[in-house]
């Protein structure tokens, strides 16, 4: 890559990410954003997903999740994961149209008939459920802009994952769900040895010339593996202890209640205010209000969690203008396309019965746009330093 | 710093208490090294130190352990964290993150120490351990003896007073071994901690100790300096075993202190016949078993071949040691002539046992194109993790599948292999119950059910104590003298020493030197074992050997010493 070697003869940090840093960037410092400014904005995109049908808006998505990436990953090897997601996005759409293919709710007059599956009769208790038959253009087109939704917002997801380190955030995890994040980081690091384990046993099967597949097999590969891990896990669990992990906690049986039931009423409203926030169909009460008063209440159950851990973060992520920056345009592309100021809710969801061109909404595509300002907005990431290159 | 006042700790599954009536005092800023055979309580009795046992492990703790005036019976392990730091025996162990810089932050972040401190310790530990080029690098891709820095390096962050090792070195090669000890005399001469050490390999650490707490085994303690208690241990390192035949005083601990106290004896010794240190092998009458050429084995995705176009040829009746760094592709050469492990390139050919004798090269077969069954006939290997092979509830019913998998016409059952081997085990026992040595003896029985004629250990002296390894020894000079060829690779050069005709050396997967045991490693300053460096120019490997030079020179090696050795 030429462009990344002459960017590199010319910064005294070392080894550059990605995509040669370009003017602006070589004067600002490398560092790592915030990983929960990371997750609000890819977040609050997906929030603005939500809102619309419209394909021309969801490839705008996929292109501003693309810059962004392009400016911001680093080299490691969670960041290089995108692709993926792409890939499961993808699935998801062609699963969607083949999905409503075969399972046609017929054609009325109007629709474009495409092609015919053949018909299988099903039986009268299963009635409500018609297999092949005609399938409609129209049909196929809502499928795939359905489709295309739900990979948007799991390309959100995605982003966040590459952008944002998830080890570190897992550690901004609050101090009550700090067993949570251990008991990921600790699994995440035993799996490859698990694999190994496995791969061993398993080679050293034919040593006793026992059977290397089937059910008889099984338990001459399970029992030696299980058995390791297991005297590793009581090895882990003896030096986590003799570290300090779960030091004198002051949690008393009262307030080990009190957070309990404060998180779950917290859930609760969680789960309601986010389902009427994003169905527009159900009671207003049941949207905002429901949200803040779930939040509340999970943020007062993880403070009083959190009290009982005395526990510092070792380099914690400094939380600065450029996490604001990048967090606020995210949630102002939201509320953009949640106000319906200056622009019309019809041209969020073109209609396809009749089928219609969709059109480019001016505010709408400026919104989207905005989100992608968080791609220079973010300072260039901390370039990651290779094994060869640490060593001199 | 450390006492402990009448401690008796009794396990609710034993009879016997592990530890009696222990009453003991280390000073500040000393090492202490704990010797005693595998099963005597060493580990009961450092966990005990930062109260492991009995908050963690179970069983009952009579009478007082303080650490630094806390008392660990209301102190659990977590709240001793700041005073005591244990590092185990492999460092993977032990991880809880999963790079560098994180794992050292870790203990503190659980101490809630301020950034800014936890900041500043992180770059001092960094650089007293040495470990500053390799602060982002992944936990698993460092070797061995990085690793275990690192594993010391993230306890000494809290700033412990104590430190307390459970066998750090042994699953080490020598070169990463000395790096670790090295970093841990650093620690104690520099920044005054309190070690308190654990090891089987006594020659590496008995010069740096100052202090030796020996577990004989009935569950008391003697507690002394180095050279009181190790005139009467029973277990010694060569240099002192050596010291203590020629009754030198003081006792020699180390290589420098012997050599100096040897000048008269090595005087004596030269110019009298040289006894062999192994019973002759009768490898001129003896056939070759197995015969491999340019075997090279190169895993998919890597570059660089794990073994690059070995020539090996091994003898019926004779022993031979593979050593080399840890990486240097020992083990992938042992699995590809065994025929389970890969194998890119080469052929190897195997006369079955038994059939061996004249016209027996025409029934050689390679291992790596016959049956699995087939296979473990021709060659037997014992790989690293002896306990892979064990997936049943007891001795016995391994034993009886052994005779099942195998059913060689005419051979002696699995058992009576096993008793053969180590007499004594009771079938009803669960195989991860038994000591490391058992196990390896009971793996080794199973595989020598198929009656192989080439017999391999990968690794097999790892974790056994002075006397287990004498006891392997037995073990494979008795197969040797069956006729068969045994390949053992280690890192343990006193074993070698003791154990090896010949010696075959890899370095980055090809082999750079073979030949007989006292050629490959007396002259080596890194194989030769201390009686070599001791007496050298003298080509003695063993204590054996050098007392039955000195009796073929007409006097004993007391004697000899007695009227110019002692200084």
């Amino acid at each position: 890559m030429p462009p990344r070697t002459a960017a590199a003869r010319t910064s005294v940090g070392g080894p550059l990410p990605s995509g040669a840093l370009t003017g602006a960037d070589e004067r600002r410092l490398p560092r790592t954003l915030h990983p929960l400014a990371w997750w609000i904005w890819a977040l609050a995109l997906a929030t603005a997903v939500s809102r619309t049908n419209n394909p021309l808006l969801l490839f705008l998505v996929l292109a501003v999740l693309g810059y962004v990436i392009g400016m911001r990953r680093t080299e490691a090897p969670w960041a290089r994961g995108f692709k993926y997601y792409l890939y499961l996005a993808l699935s998801v759409v062609a699963i969607r149209v083949v999905f409503r293919a075969i399972f046609a709710s017929g054609v009325t007059p109007h629709d474009h008939f495409l092609f015919s599956l053949p018909h299988i009769p099903t039986p009268d208790w299963y009635a409500g459920i018609q297999l092949g038959g005609p399938v409609s253009l129209e049909a196929l087109l809502s499928a795939a802009v359905d489709g295309l939704r739900l990979a948007c917002m799991l390309c959100c997801v995605g982003a966040a994952n590459t952008l944002a380190n998830p080890k570190r955030a897992l550690r901004i995890l609050p101090g009550a769900l700090y067993e949570l994040g251990v008991a990921v980081t600790v699994s995440i690091s035993v799996a490859p040895q698990l694999v190994q384990s496995v791969q061993r046993v398993h080679r050293a099967r034919r040593l006793r010339a026992g059977r290397t597949k089937g059910l008889r097999a099984l338990r001459g590969i399970v029992v030696p593996v299980l058995e390791d891990a297991l005297e590793r896990s009581l090895r882990l669990a003896a030096a986590m202890d003799s570290r300090g992990y779960g030091r004198a906690g002051r949690a008393t049986k009262t307030s080990r209640r009190l957070t309990g039931a404060l998180m779950l009423l917290g859930m609760c409203g969680l789960c309601a205010g986010a389902y009427g926030l994003l169905d527009a169909s159900t009671p207003k009460f049941l949207g905002l209000p429901a949200l803040a008063v779930g939040a509340l209440l999970c943020v007062a159950g993880l403070r009083l969690g959190g009290r009982r851990i005395t526990r510092t973060a070792y380099r914690p992520d400094p939380w600065r203008f450029e996490e604001w920056a990048v967090a606020a345009c995210g949630v102002l592309s939201a509320t953009l396309l949640f106000t319906n100021v200056g622009f019309d809710a019809a041209e969020l969801n073109p209609s396809i019965y009749p089928l219609s061109w969709p059109t480019l909404p001016l505010v709408p595509t400026a919104a989207i746009l905005l989100a992608g300002a968080a791609g220079f907005l973010a300072p260039p990431p901390l370039p990651v330093k290779r094994p060869e290159k640490a060593a001199k | 710093m450390i006492t402990f006042d009448h401690v008796t700790v009794q396990y609710d599954d034993t009879v016997e208490p592990v530890l009696t009536d222990v009453d003991l005092t280390v000073e500040e800023g000393e090492l202490c090294l704990v010797v005693g055979h595998t099963g005597v309580g060493k580990s009961t009795l450092l966990g005990a130190v930062n109260g492991l046992v009995p908050h963690f492990t179970g069983g009952t703790l009579y009478g007082t352990v303080t650490v630094d005036g806390r008392d660990t019976a209301g102190h659990p392990p977590r709240e001793l964290a700041d005073v005591v730091g244990v590092v185990g025996q492999d460092p993977l162990d032990g991880f809880v993150t999963d790079t560098v810089e994180e794992e050292l932050a870790y203990a503190m972040e659980q101490l809630a120490v301020p950034p800014a401190t936890m900041r500043k310790r992180v770059e001092e530990t960094l650089d007293l351990l040495g470990l500053a080029d390799l602060r982002h690098r992944s936990l698993h891709e460092l070797s061995g003896g990085q690793q275990q820095r690192v594993a010391i390096g993230s306890v000494l962050t809290a700033h412990p007073r104590v430190l307390v090792l459970d066998e750090p070195t042994s699953a080490l090669d020598p070169t990463a071994a000395e790096e670790v000890l090295a970093a841990i005399t650093r620690l104690v001469h520099d920044l005054g901690v309190t070690v308190l050490l654990a090891e089987h390999r006594l020659e590496r650490v008995v010069q740096y100790a100052d202090r030796v707490l020996h577990l004989p085994g009935d569950g008391h303690v003697v507690s002394g300096p180095p050279a009181e208690i190790f005139r009467t241990t029973t277990i010694a390192p060569p240099v002192v075993e050596l010291g203590r035949r020629a009754d030198w005083t003081p006792l020699p601990l180390s290589v420098r202190d012997a050599r100096r106290a040897a000048a008269p004896l090595r005087t004596r010794l030269t110019g009298a016949p040289i006894p062999s240190a192994r019973p002759p092998v009768p490898s001129a009458g003896q056939p070759r078993l197995l015969d491999a050429h340019g075997v090279s084995v190169r895993y998919r995705g890597q570059a660089v071949p794990a073994v690059r176009e070995a020539d090996v040829e091994l003898r019926g009746g004779e022993t031979t040691a593979l050593m080399g760094r840890n990486g240097s592709g020992k083990s992938s050469l042992l699995w590809a002539l065994q025929g389970s492990g890969a194998r890119t390139d080469g052929t190897v050919r195997v006369v079955p046992w038994g059939a061996a004798g004249a016209g027996a090269a025409k029934g050689s077969r390679d291992p790596g194109d016959v049956s699995a069954t087939e296979a473990r006939r021709l060659v037997g290997l014992v790989p690293q993790t002896p306990t892979d092979l064990l997936y049943l509830e007891s001795v016995r019913q391994e034993l009886a599948q052994a005779d099942a998998e195998s059913a060689v016409e005419g051979g002696p059952p699995a058992r009576e292999i096993l008793d053969r081997l180590a007499p004594g085990i009771d079938g009803a026992t669960h195989p991860r119950d038994l000591s490391e040595g058992q196990k390896l003896a009971l793996v080794l029985a199973i595989q020598l059910a198929a009656a192989p004629g080439v017999v391999l250990l990968d690794e097999p002296t790892r974790g056994l104590d002075y006397r287990a390894k004498a006891q392997l020894t037995a073990i494979l000079d008795g197969l040797a003298a069956e006729g068969r060829a045994v390949v053992v690779s280690t890192h343990d050069v006193e074993f070698v020493a003791r154990t090896a005709d010949r010696v075959v050396v890899m370095a980055e997967g090809e082999i750079v030197a073979d030949g007989p045991a006292a050629d490959v490693i007396v002259a080596s300053p890194v194989f030769a074992p201390q009686v070599a460096k001791v007496l050298a120019p003298l080509p003695y490997l063993t204590v054996e050997q050098a007392s039955e030079g000195l009796a073929a020179a007409g006097t004993a090696l007391g004697v000899a010493a007695d009227g110019s050795g002692g200084r």
